[in-house]
């Protein structure tokens, strides 16, 4: 069974058929969880001697933003919880993200070559 | 049937957590929302940290930039134990709900090592780059770098804080309120601590200048 199956089947145990949470993971399902988050890191250690030529920077973005949904969404439980702690804690991140992507902009605009 | 009913009722058929909830006008647990509200707040004084590092990491002398004097296998070792923090946080938070005590404080003293460990680790590379000549107003790329990877430190320390006291008044059985749900906050801002040093692995020590 592969890793994305062994995830699969172990969030099938602990949701219903209708999506609803049910009060307790296993903690097997966790450290599935914690061993697919060991592998990505060890896949962005190894880009440090690997060239992956043009496809580094994006592989790399692509894995963090991989772990930290992963981290966000099962480890805090908020892919499970109330919607309203994800509007409140991701308006502050894309909040984050617009304001300094804007401002990381205009110094590059502005800046004198 | 009273307001206060109607959002309790609500709230049980959302939810996983809400027991803890059932005065608050919103069904919600009040301590829940203002920790979500505080960590969404934390996303904008990391973002500025992080913003102010990417523009100023390219200003440094020849020798003493990120390329020269970054050690990428220790500080991968570094985000691995982090990373396995945040495993045995959300299993102490998962034992905390099935309300075994013992397991509870094993897996919160084994996080609190795993964050010392870290911590350590910080403290060692710090020292390093100091003694190869990176103090705190070597650069722009220094000042950034320490103010950045030092803000996330104390954060670290202040989780690490939090956790003990947190193993001490469960000992002593002193936890007020839903004893899950203040075990889950104290993993909440564990967890962010870990989320935020995923994404400064990633733009600080693995990309490049």
């Amino acid at each position: 069974m592969s890793t994305t199956e062994n995830l699969e089947h172990a969030i099938a145990e602990t949701t219903d058929d209708d999506g609803d949470y049910h009060e307790h993971h296993s903690d097997a399902y966790y450290i599935k969880v914690a061993l697919v988050l060991a592998v990505i890191t060890a896949l962005e250690t190894s880009t440090y001697w690997i060239d992956l030529g043009p496809f580094f920077m994006p592989a790399l973005l692509a894995m963090m933003v991989i772990k930290f949904v992963m981290v966000v969404s099962i480890f805090m439980h908020l892919k499970f919880d109330n919607k309203i702690f994800s509007y409140m804690f991701y308006s502050g991140l894309i909040l984050a993200i617009l304001v300094y992507v804007a401002a990381l902009a205009s110094f590059s605009f502005f800046s004198p070559t | 049937m009273s307001d206060i009913a109607v959002h309790t009722t609500e709230a049980d058929a959302h939810g996983h957590d809400e027991h803890a909830a059932h005065e608050t006008s919103t069904g919600l647990s009040n301590n829940k929302m203002g920790m979500w509200l505080f960590l969404g707040s934390e996303c904008l004084l990391f973002g500025g940290l992080i913003a102010t590092y990417m523009l100023y990491r390219g200003r440094h002398s020849e020798n003493l930039g990120p390329d020269q004097i970054f050690d990428i296998p220790f500080t991968s070792v570094s985000s691995f134990v982090l990373l396995m923090s945040s495993l045995t946080m959300v299993l102490a938070v998962s034992s905390a709900q099935r309300t075994d005590d013992r397991r509870t404080n094993l897996w919160l003293v084994v996080t609190a090592l795993l964050g010392a460990t870290f911590l350590g680790g910080q403290v060692y590379e710090f020292t390093t780059f100091y003694r190869e000549g990176l103090g705190f107003t070597t650069s722009l790329f220094s000042s950034s770098f320490y103010t950045l990877t030092g803000f996330h430190g104390v954060h670290v320390a202040i989780g690490l804080i939090l956790l003990m006291a947190l193993v001490g008044i469960n000992t002593r059985g002193r936890i007020p309120g839903q004893k899950a749900e203040v075990v889950e906050l104290v993993g909440l801002y564990w967890h962010f601590v870990d989320v935020v040093w995923i994404i400064i692995f990633t733009l600080v020590y693995l990309i490049p200048s």
